[in-house]
């Protein structure tokens, strides 16, 4: 691979997404993710529940009761009051990434396309990664005991082909490209549904500003990011390592003068 | 943004959540093995400082006790962390690489150097040999002892847990106290009452340091502190401070019986341990909860930073 490889992501527009689940079943399929369960959850048309170690695409179904003001600009023609929100959701490859940062065998590395990937055969199952993740997106399998999630298809994209869940995706919600050229086509597309009307339209982990140094998979969002299960302002916790370390630094001191001092008084 | 959570009174925004389900995916780590292992590294790290306290004063009983606990604790935090992985078979894989940001890597890389050492004083110690390189490990399972006392608080710290990360400023504080508060524990417990002055001076002192610092990381930690007083969690928490106030108490009124020391001893210990489990508990339910992920990063989006 050159090194000029641009850095690969997606762009999720759910404003077109149709709740197909298309791109969960392609990643099962491609990746050989197992099965995780047959269970009817009552949450609407969604029985995955969420990003796990066995579900590296999964779609959000929200319910909202409240009047949709501009049908046509969007792919969800329910009438009346009915809002029905799909979202796939995905790792979101961070530029920070708190799972890569805090595995301790190396096992979780940056690809040349700047995703993040883990390598199976080195994992050990610490599991230090599934809280350090601020999107609750990587998980331990548990017949495995090792950590599993989304490779962006690190296996397809190195053949030049495009990641399972975007090639199975039929309204293009799912688009893959370099990051840039998909900022760009999202900074459009936002700007649009704004013009038509849809006040709701935001882009959520596009800035790379933010507390994760922006996302390599980031999304076109018609409400509030929490609606669908996302945080509202996710923050890498490494950020406070310096902290983190020196606060640790002064305990230790403290406690060899804590002992100093207990052989010290009073004998 | 740093001063997220100093705001208690924040009124609770309306806040919404996908289900109710977690926005982070909580620790998949067992209670025993991991507040097991914090527990007993902090004990295991702070005896080997009273060893040394105890070999440069003369204390041959209780630097044998502080020896022998430090060894036999970092062998069961050992055994606790392997038996957590999910491939406990690739441990070594933990030596495969160093990281500064992964506080389990750096943990890691302690450890194995800590415990040879640790083993190496002991060792020493009862049989009587060596007194040269036993002097000298002891030394060096002080030094890495410091860190292993401490660096647990890193461990969970970096993390998403809200109510781990939130308390990233005093957490470290709250372990070495609550570390003190065992190894004076383990001295009382086990060592004769002639040489247990600075075994409860450093328990006393770590009840302190513990309680105090536990208050303060509370406070600043605004809505997320009541992860504390969530079922699992808030029994431990208070089993830990008053095991912690009457171990202390006990320590300094029976200063001269070897019965109310020793039971002193093993309040202060299960105090320690109380700690850990407590919280363990807050941060699985601070994980489990979106409100706790939620509603501090709403705030702090809301009201940027002044
Ligand atoms: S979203 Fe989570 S799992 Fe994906 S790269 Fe970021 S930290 Fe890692």
């Amino acid at each position: 691979m050159d090194m000029d490889t641009p850095r690969m992501g997606f762009f999720t527009d759910t404003s077109v997404c149709i709740g197909c689940k298309a791109c969960e079943v392609a990643c099962k399929e491609w990746n050989l993710v197992p099965e995780d369960g047959l269970n009817l959850t009552g949450m609407s048309y969604d029985n995955t529940v969420g990003l796990s170690a066995d579900t590296w695409r999964h779609v959000a179904f929200i319910e909202q009761r409240k009047p949709v003001e501009n049908p046509d600009a969007l792919a969800m023609a329910a009438g009346g009051d009915l809002q029905w929100l799909m979202a796939s959701d995905v790792c979101k490859h961070c530029t920070h990434a708190g799972c890569l940062d805090v595995c301790p065998t190396g096992s979780l590395f940056r690809t040349e396309f700047g995703t993040v990937v883990v390598q199976e055969d080195i994992c050990n199952g610490c599991g230090y990664c599934v809280p350090a993740c601020p999107y609750g997106v990587i998980d331990r399998r548990e017949e495995d005991g090792r950590a599993w999630k989304c490779t962006l298809c690190y296996d397809r994209i190195s053949g030049g082909q495009e990641p399972a869940c975007a090639k199975a995706c039929p309204t293009d919600s799912i688009q893959f490209g370099p990051l840039d050229e998909l900022r760009e086509r999202a900074a459009l597309r936002v700007s649009e549904l704004q013009g038509a009307g849809v006040t709701e339209a935001r882009l959520y982990g596009e800035d790379p500003t933010d507390g994760v140094g922006g996302d390599g998979a980031f999304f076109l969002l018609l409400a509030e990011p929490e609606v669908y299960g996302l945080p509202p302002d996710p923050v890498v916790p490494t950020r406070d390592l310096g902290t983190m370390w020196r606060q640790v630094g002064l305990a230790a001191l403290t406690a060899v003068a804590g002992v100093a001092l207990a052989f010290g008084v009073g004998r | 943004m740093s001063r997220r959570g100093e705001r208690p009174m924040v009124p609770e925004a309306e806040f919404t959540s996908y289900y109710g389900q977690p926005i982070i995916n909580p620790p998949v780590w067992e209670p025993l093995d991991i507040a097991g292992y914090l527990f007993l590294g902090g004990l295991a790290g702070m005896s080997s400082l009273v060893a040394v306290g105890s070999d440069a004063t003369g204390r041959l009983a209780l630097a044998r006790v502080a020896k022998t606990g430090a060894v036999a604790a970092a062998g069961l935090s050992l055994v606790a962390l392997v038996h957590d992985l999910g491939r406990p078979a690739r441990f070594l894989n933990m030596l495969r690489v160093f990281k500064v940001t992964s506080p389990m890597s750096v943990g890691s890389w302690l450890l194995a150097a800590y415990v040879p050492a640790a083993g190496v004083s002991a060792l020493s110690a009862w049989s009587g040999r060596l007194p040269r390189i036993g002097g000298l490990a002891t030394a060096a399972a002080a030094l890495l002892g410091s860190g292993v006392a401490t660096y647990t608080a890193a461990l969970i710290t970096d993390t998403s847990v809200p109510a781990w990360h939130e308390g990233h400023r005093e957490m470290p504080f709250v372990f070495v106290g609550s570390a003190a508060t065992a190894a004076g524990g383990l001295g009382l417990l086990a060592a004769p009452v002639a040489e247990t002055v600075p075994a409860r001076n450093l328990a006393v002192g770590g009840v302190a340091v513990e309680l105090l610092a536990f208050e303060r990381m509370r406070k600043r930690m605004g809505m997320v502190a009541e992860s504390f007083d969530t079922p699992k969690a808030k029994p431990f928490i208070r089993a830990a401070q008053g095991l912690a106030l009457a171990g202390a108490v006990g320590a300094l009124v029976g200063r001269r019986s070897r019965l109310v020391s020793a039971l002193s001893g093993a309040a202060l210990l299960a105090a320690s341990a109380a700690t850990r489990w407590g919280i363990f508990h807050a941060g699985m339910a601070s994980a489990e909860d979106p409100k706790y992920t939620v509603v501090p990063q709403r705030q702090r989006t809301v009201t940027p930073t002044a």
